[in-house]
């Protein structure tokens, strides 16, 4: 499949009063045309700065992009300037986020804050731009576009302002659309409208999504593949299936079983004991170690090695280690 | 709408009312009266002049004749100067003072907006220190001394402006420059804080992601959110720039109407005490109500008429 964005050993931090937070560690991915990547974990490992890297909105200063690459249509988005970035951003690359009631400005009209995009990047009449806008309304399902295209952004509920937020960033047609909690903010309900209005946007559009979430359920509801992130690395990725059915790492594991199921035997949530690590200074092992069940002396000391467990599936973890599964088989 | 307008319209005059019955009491309650000086008048004579300015009447009455005078917008005679009205000598200051406060308004927000806005888009950079600096002098340094400092500089060693008095554009820009770095300074640390708040909203890294320039982000996405706080202090600052200031027109020789303030209160000088308060006070209660209808244009969230219940 075609490759529409590649991140390669991307490591951000941001110097604070206290030192320097590394919260980005040397993460890599591909984003295929066409599909929808997720990547989940919890509060703090980094995916929302991963997410806000590739667009550079990372404010600079506290937040420095130390090393790394992401590469869009054959060109590093690193090595940028802000005016080509500028063109990029919105235009090929649009960005989704976690409030609607606060991602929009107050004192504009909706139609203009939907307009102003086309117009800065397609040199499109405002006559042209509104019949664009409308259209765009139309499509993530506001009625009655031509009358709300006047109105303020207070007299839309949440789950309206979350389209027309989403409208906002399809304008131009991106190419990729990076949705960082798009339906944490939102009830169940108009969750559900939502993931919904995503994948036909999707069929129609056949736009890249990276959708950054805590939210396991709407993973399983939308994602293609799943990229696992902990203390700043990803530490597991495959497709949905592989990380639903065969999750390798015992991170992915844990979130699992922290999850309610419908179907399981046993009522009772598995919590992971413990807090993710500080990252201040993270440790030198593999940084889900203290916490891990079936953590070894290696894990202390060295991280793991990436093991290709198929063309999609990459696991980061010395359990996969030949040595490691000759010692767990030896116990049996 | 329109029942907005007569609304706030008779809360206007009730407020007015009552800063007139407020301080109509209040003055009388001071002790001394005008013709009390040290040149000791005649007990008949001055028995004359009370009858003539009706000083002599209850006061309960005196209070109801100058409520029916000033329903027909007579602010009565002057005690002290006896051959003008109060109505000739604001018709006269006012004029003048407005202009001057006018300009000083125009400079201060223009130079306090933009200082602010820089300031905040550099933050804690050279240009925000500088800009800071400028304000905190500007706030600390009293505007008669900023006027004599002026005078000295731009008037005596180097005369490029004339020392005083009130006749041309080039006798303007004096007393301007003193009037606004007051306000300026206010205006600009205002600004600059009210940004800085702006700029951290989620709306404005929403335009970031857009590809909007900083201009656009700047001038479309924050100043106006920016402005609402500033504005507040607007309508107060306005009303007592336009009505006149004493100090910098006593300096500068200005005929305005800033001296009657004083005066009249020194001289005990009834009508023009009350002439001036009711003058102020109405210009004070009309920018307060601008600044309302600022809100409203702002800002749509704040509308100006209580939706009917449906």
């Amino acid at each position: 499949m075609e490759k529409i964005l590649q991140v390669k050993d991307l490591h951000v931090s941001f110097s604070t009063y206290g030192g320097e937070v590394k919260a980005v560690r040397g993460v890599s991915f591909d984003l295929h045309k066409g599909e929808t990547l997720a990547i989940v974990g919890e509060s703090g490992c980094g995916k929302s700065v991963t997410s806000q890297s590739i667009m550079r909105l990372i404010p600079d200063p506290p937040g420095k992009i130390h090393q790394g690459e992401i590469i869009f249509k054959d060109r590093d988005i690193i090595k940028m300037k802000e005016p080509e970035l500028r063109k990029i951003r919105g235009a090929n690359i649009s960005m989704i986020f976690q409030d609607p009631m606060t991602a929009l400005n107050p004192t504009l009209t909706i139609g203009e804050q939907i307009m102003e995009g086309i117009i800065q990047h397609e040199k499109l009449s405002r006559d042209q731009a509104k019949r664009v806008a409308i259209e765009m309304l139309n499509l993530v399902g506001i009625p009655n576009p031509e009358i709300r295209l006047k109105q303020y952004p207070h007299q839309f509920s949440g789950g309206m302002r979350q389209r027309i937020v989403i409208a906002m960033a399809l304008v131009c047609r991106p190419d990729v659309l990076i949705a960082d909690e798009p339906t944490t903010a939102l009830d169940v309900t108009i969750q559900a409208q939502i993931l919904e209005l995503f994948r036909d946007i999707q069929k129609k559009t056949g736009v890249s999504i990276i959708l950054i979430t805590h939210d396991l359920g709407v993973v399983a509801q939308v994602a293609d593949r799943i990229a696992v992130m902990y203390a700043g690395r990803i530490v597991e990725i495959g497709t949905r299936r592989e990380i639903f059915y065969q999750p390798q790492h015992p991170y992915t594991k844990g979130l699992l079983q922290s999850v309610p199921r419908l179907d399981a035997e046993k009522a009772e949530l598995v919590p992971i004991p413990g807090t993710p690590p500080d990252l201040f200074s993270p440790p030198v092992g593999c940084a889900f170690a203290a916490r891990c069940p079936h953590a070894m002396e290696v894990c202390d000391k060295v991280y793991p090695f990436k093991t290709q467990l198929t063309s999609d599936h990459n696991v980061d973890c010395w359990l996969q280690d030949e040595r490691a599964k000759k010692l767990v088989s030896s116990f049996k | 709408m329109n029942t907005y307008f007569i609304k706030r319209f008779v809360a206007m005059i009730i407020t007015l009312w009552l800063i007139v019955t407020g301080t109509f009491f209040l003055m009388h309650w001071v002790p001394g009266s005008p013709f009390n000086e040290e040149r000791t008048t005649n007990a008949a004579i001055q028995k004359n002049l009370e009858s003539y300015y009706q000083l002599d009447k209850p006061l309960l009455v005196q209070y109801g004749n100058y409520l029916k005078a000033l329903v027909q917008f007579d602010l009565g005679p002057s005690i002290k100067k006896s051959s003008q009205t109060v109505n000739d000598m604001l018709g006269r200051g006012f004029p003048v003072s407005f202009e001057l406060g006018l300009y000083t308004l125009l400079l201060a927000i223009v130079s306090g907006i933009t200082l602010g806005v820089f300031a905040a888009l550099r933050h804690n950079g050279l240009i925000d220190y500088l800009a800071m600096s400028i304000a905190v002098l500007g706030i600390s340094v009293p505007n008669f001394v900023m006027a004599t400092l002026l005078i000295q500089q731009l008037a005596v060693n180097i005369p490029i402006f004339p020392v005083a008095t009130w006749s041309s554009p080039m006798h303007m820009v004096l007393p301007i420059l003193a009037l606004a770095t007051g306000p300026m300074a206010i205006i600009a640390r205002l600004t600059r804080t009210s940004m800085l708040e702006v700029l951290t909203q989620d709306y404005i890294r929403t335009a970031k992601a857009k590809g909007l320039s900083p201009v656009k982000i700047v001038f479309k996405h924050a100043l106006r959110n920016a402005l609402l706080p500033v504005v507040t202090v607007l309508g107060s600052l306005a009303a007592s720039i336009l009505t006149g200031t004493f100090v910098i027109e006593k300096i500068f020789a200005i005929p305005g109407m800033g001296k009657y303030f004083v005066d009249s209160i020194n001289n005990r000088d009834y009508p023009v005490i009350m002439g001036t308060t009711v003058f102020y006070s109405a210009i004070l209660i009309l920018m307060l109500f601008l600044v309302d209808l600022a809100y409203g244009i702002l800002d749509p969230r704040i509308k100006l008429h209580k939706k009917e219940a449906k």
